[in-house]
């Protein structure tokens, strides 16, 4: 078969089993565990009391912050794969290369951290 | 059709046969290496542990699977009812998935790719979605909010493990993880591992591995005290067991990728007679059973995180610390002439 497919079927193959361990497991009690559900059982969890109000609330804008820098440095990370596996090939230019795109998110890195982005007080 | 059914349909079974194997001996490690956490943890505080179901209470994790299977399934009548029984799955059946990759001993692997810590960098990103989708679909203010702390939380360290896999790449010059581990085979034997030369990226690694797996004493998502059991309040039964098991997997994940990155692999730890006749798998199983203890360890003795605390550790010490080792690795590299 193409190596393309001879490389990846196993990792199909080896989800789909880890699916069925996991569904099987999931499927196991709605079918032989006793259920007696009433309506305070189904209610949401809130110390004993009825649940005040909706829990989709407003949350802190800094969450949200938070996702937007990690996709900046993840992108950063995802980008330094290929550039790490082929170092030893690269020589200087591939390494001032790589330094420049790193100093220009380190000052990027800089401002957030003078805008104080990352307190969390 | 024969063509078909020698070179697709029989190894397709085979590699069905070996992904079984894989994952029920992992399931079973599993079983025990939760024991043993229980264990070392009782242990620390001077108490017994587990110690009625079997002997030693080596059967306690095996009792727990049959409660489990036998509570009432739960689903609140406020949740979104599909998303909440989907998170749990999504987030065993990828924690699980990453095992794909892993070589446990030399060309013991189920798919030996080419971008293997790629492939693992990616599943375990996706592992969020999981937490993400469990929290907001239980509607419940507890689930809710530990929910966005963890995935912030988890985002936040993947950030510095990203960084920190790197500077093993850079000197290693594949993204194979068998490639990995053989290119720590040395003279020196344990002193050729990445652990030594890349000692501070260790601890990083380490630190942000508990992080990352929601592990005491970074466990901030389900701090009982205020946010009673986080995203997985709500949940009850096996869908509560499949959050457990996917979080307990992730963690030996985390164990053998430490193994392979900084612990040599399955490679023994001297190169001479008696060691290097033991089965690579065995010291593979030993060594991830260390960091696993290490894990316990930490997770009996050092007290619990503040959220801003844990923040700062990850956004303002870890990144700029593992920053700054990309840029110290790469250039002692290119000065010292390496090449791959």
């Amino acid at each position: 078969m193409p190596e393309v497919i001879s490389d990846y079927l196993p990792i199909a193959i080896f989800i789909a089993v880890a699916g069925v361990i996991g569904l099987a497991l999931m499927v196991a009690p709605f079918i032989i565990a006793v259920q007696h559900p009433d309506t305070e059982k189904l209610s949401a969890y809130e110390c004993g009391f009825d649940a005040f109000d909706d829990a989709r609330m407003k949350f802190d804008v800094r969450f949200y912050l938070v996702a937007i820098l990690f996709i900046i440095f993840d992108l950063e990370v995802a980008f330094l794969f290929p550039w790490a596996a082929a170092f030893g090939e690269l020589g200087w230019f591939g390494f001032w290369s790589m330094m420049v795109f790193l100093g220009v998110l380190t000052i990027g890195f800089a401002y957030e951290w003078k805008k104080g982005a990352l307190e969390w007080d | 059709m024969a063509e078909f059914w020698t070179s697709y349909l029989l190894p397709g079974l085979i590699i069905a046969l070996q992904s079984v194997v894989l994952l029920v001996a992992l399931l079973i490690i599993i079983a025990f290496l939760l024991l043993a956490d229980r264990k070392v943890w009782a242990a620390v505080q001077m108490r017994r542990g587990p110690n009625v179901v079997g002997p030693w209470g080596l059967l306690q994790s095996f009792a727990d699977l049959l409660k489990f299977v036998f509570k009432e399934p739960v689903i609140p009548a406020a949740s979104n009812k599909g998303v909440f029984l989907l998170a749990p799955l999504i987030s065993c059946i990828l924690a699980l998935s990453a095992w794909a990759v892993v070589p446990v001993s030399g060309g013991w692997v189920i798919a030996d790719i080419n971008v293997g810590i790629l492939y693992i960098f990616a599943i375990s990103s996706l592992g969020v979605y999981g937490v993400i989708m469990g929290g907001w679909a239980s509607n419940s203010k507890y689930a809710f909010l530990g929910a966005l702390r963890s995935a912030a939380q988890m985002v936040s360290y993947e950030v510095s493990i990203g960084f920190v896999i790197i500077t093993v790449l850079l000197c290693v010059g594949s993204l194979n993880l068998t490639d990995i581990v053989m290119a720590q085979k040395g003279d020196y034997g344990l002193f050729s591992w990445f652990w030594l030369p890349l000692f501070p990226m260790f601890i990083v690694f380490f630190i942000s591995a508990l992080a990352e797996t929601n592990r005491p004493p970074f466990d901030l998502p389900e701090a009982e005290s205020e946010l009673v059991a986080g995203f997985m309040v709500e949940y009850s039964s096996t869908p509560y067991l499949l959050f457990m098991l996917g979080e307990y997997v992730s963690i030996t994940l985390m164990c053998a990728l430490t193994t392979i990155l900084f612990l040599g692999g399955w490679l023994p730890p001297v190169d001479i007679a008696p060691f290097n006749l033991v089965p690579g798998i065995i010291w593979f199983v030993l060594k991830v059973c260390f960091v696993f203890f290490m894990f316990a360890m930490v997770k009996a003795m050092v007290p619990r995180y503040r959220y801003d605390q844990l923040m700062r550790l990850g956004w303002k010490v870890f990144l700029p610390l593992s920053l700054l080792m990309v840029f110290i690795v790469a250039i002692v590299l290119q000065l010292t002439g390496w090449t791959a």
